[in-house]
């Protein structure tokens, strides 16, 4: 009986330190949701009771503070950049695991160094070579490649003139380390037999990889699908510099024009704008979190 | 192990599928990499055009002459925010993991209700922060009755700063600490527990050891979270400021990282983006040692497999 209650007791404790933190965790979300809904002179004070005034708040962000292109900006991006290193990585590891050639731990090393370059280090760089304009004919452009003191130690002369596009966001984080490294692991860990049996039965590799690899990656695709989607979505720093117009402007930079837009703060409309903005990663997230378990966190590589 | 599976044989095909990672590698990273280093020994400014080779002159007036002290102290700002945040966030995500991973009722939900912030942004944890702490119309300090200056006064603003880069990353931390403890092999626990070991020593003599590789890939992925990402929160909730107390601190804003100080000064109102992106060669050896202490554990494998 003794033996009982202490356990009870000692369980007792565990409960209060995990509300405690869900409850650290999960209040400002639950705080964002509610004063999303109040009336602008109740907002302003530490009522948590639910408003009414949420569509409206809705309708105005929306429209009025672009919150609907902000979103279909990052939607875009974020799709772009997920599908686009998934395929990327897919192709990259088929070589990598399932081909001979002489190249290959040099070419895998010089993949997995880019994990230590993330492109915010870079954006000085970057934004040289992203935002300058295109040389005007192919020749002036030759002629500044093939010299090699213009090409590699001055700043850059040309670019590719995607200062303030989409593009300009998606091409530099088309290719990912972290998703040849997964689909490598994967793939190794795949019995020789079947990529056997495969090639004996006269398929090509692009036949193998849409037939087989395809159908037992899930995991893994879905894991990376998540993990990108999340990232591309989250990412600030390279769109609040590549990006000058609002109307190509994706949602996490948009949010500070939405808490400048008026004379003082609109508070239920920025939270309006901020429950709005969280439901895509969320959704993914809930959709790929089981296949994120399995093909991400609980694998013994990363 | 590396060639088990290479049935195919082709001279050029597997150059052809690995082409597009490699062309985007080498011309978005290696290229700008390596230009931002150039960069670095050029007097540039963004709007003007102007170029000018002045070689390590920049890379010298970031330790002497009058721009040092205001790199100086962004740089131990840097390392002290970085230290606490990593600090901070291992510790209570271990903490929180090894709780929610007990037998207990409900421990599901309670995981998914700690790992779900992993989906918020920065800049998400920022805004709403920005209105919670408010120091006139925020909810914090109208229910505790303090009145704080959040955003305005240094010591606060930098470990609310602290707190929300440390809050929004708690997430993924969890989940990697949480997949780690299910995958841990029972038999070392169960052999402790014969040998009467106590609750506190399974964890810190077996538990602890087997997470080590867990943690340390961890240790790297906060660390350059705290670097990089943490910038939506310091641009949103303080723009860097305010600017510290003397004679050390009041030179620059006392949340001012050294990735925002690389931002204020190539993209802001001096737009010297020679000195920024010397600033920024400090940043890419700061994160090569770290890179490198990831690597050499990687090649040792701190694993105590049983």
């Amino acid at each position: 009986m003794k033996g009982k209650s202490t356990l009870w007791i000692r369980h007792l404790g565990v409960h209060i330190i995990l509300l405690t933190a869900v409850f650290v965790t999960c209040f400002p979300i639950i705080f964002a949701i509610i004063k999303a809904t109040q009336e602008t002179h109740i907002v302003a004070t530490a009522s948590m009771i639910p408003g009414t005034q949420f569509l409206k708040n809705l309708d105005t962000v929306w429209n009025e503070y672009h919150l609907g292109r902000y979103l279909r900006n990052s939607f875009f991006i974020s799709l772009w950049v997920a599908g686009g290193k998934i395929i990327l990585s897919l192709f990259a590891a088929l070589a990598l695991v399932f081909y001979t050639f002489r190249a290959k731990k040099l070419i895998f090393a010089f993949i997995i160094v880019t994990l230590m370059l993330p492109t915010e280090m870079l954006i000085l760089g970057l934004f040289e070579l992203v935002s300058s304009q295109p040389a005007s004919d192919l020749k002036s452009l030759l002629i500044w490649m093939f010299n090699p003191v213009e090409f590699f130690l001055e700043p850059t002369r040309y670019g590719f003139g995607w200062g303030d596009t989409l593009s300009g966001i998606i091409f530099p984080f088309m290719a990912s380390a972290t998703g040849v490294f997964l689909f490598r692991q994967h793939f190794l860990s795949i019995p020789r037999s079947l990529a056997d049996s495969a090639r004996i039965d006269g398929a090509h590799s692009l036949q193998f990889l849409r037939h087989i690899l395809i159908p037992m990656s899930m995991n893994t695709i879905g894991a990376l699908a998540l993990i990108q989607f999340v990232y591309v979505w989250d990412q600030y720093i390279w769109p609040r510099i590549i990006i000058r117009r609002a109307a190509n402007q994706v949602v996490q930079v948009g949010l500070n024009m939405i808490i400048a837009t008026g004379e003082s703060v609109q508070w239920s409309q920025v939270m309006t704008a901020v429950i709005i903005s969280i439901l895509p990663p969320l959704i993914v997230f809930s959709l790929l979190y089981r296949a994120f378990m399995n093909g991400y966190a609980l694998s013994s590589e990363k | 192990m590396k060639e088990k599976n290479a049935v195919f044989t082709s001279r050029i095909v597997p150059y052809i599928y690995l082409s597009p990672t490699l062309i985007i590698l080498i011309v978005f990273l290696f290229y700008p990499a390596w230009k931002s280093i150039i960069l670095s020994m050029y007097r540039s400014n963004l709007f003007l055009g102007t170029r000018k080779f002045i070689g390590l002159e920049n890379l010298k007036s970031l330790f002497t002459g009058p721009l040092a002290p205001g790199f100086l102290q962004v740089l131990a700002q840097t390392v002290i925010f970085s230290i606490l945040v990593v600090a901070l966030s291992l510790f209570i995500s271990l903490f929180l993991a090894v709780q929610a991973s007990k037998d207990i009722r409900g421990a599901r939900i309670y995981r998914v209700l700690l790992i779900w912030p992993f989906a918020l942004s920065p800049a998400i944890a920022a805004t709403i922060a920005l209105f919670m702490f408010n120091p006139e119309v925020g909810i914090v300090n109208a229910l505790t009755g303090l009145s704080i200056r959040w955003l305005d006064s240094p010591v606060p603003t930098f470990f609310l700063t602290v707190g929300i880069a440390v809050w929004k990353n708690l997430g993924y931390s969890i989940v990697f600490y949480l997949a780690a403890l299910q995958s841990l092999p029972k038999s070392p626990l169960e052999a402790a527990n014969i040998d009467g070991a106590t609750m506190m020593q399974r964890f810190w003599l077996v538990t602890y050891p087997l997470l080590s590789p867990t943690t340390f890939f961890l240790l790297f992925t906060n660390l350059i979270y705290s670097f990089f990402d943490s910038f939506a929160i310091i641009d949103m909730l303080t723009r860097g400021g305010p600017v510290g107390p003397g004679p050390l601190l009041d030179n620059e804003g006392i949340t001012t990282t050294l990735m925002y100080k690389v931002y204020l000064d190539g993209f802001g109102g001096s737009s010297n983006m020679g000195f920024a992106a010397a600033e920024g060669v400090v940043l890419m050896v700061l994160v090569g040692i770290a890179a490198l202490f990831q690597f050499r554990f990687l090649a040792k494998r701190v694993h105590y497999e049983g």
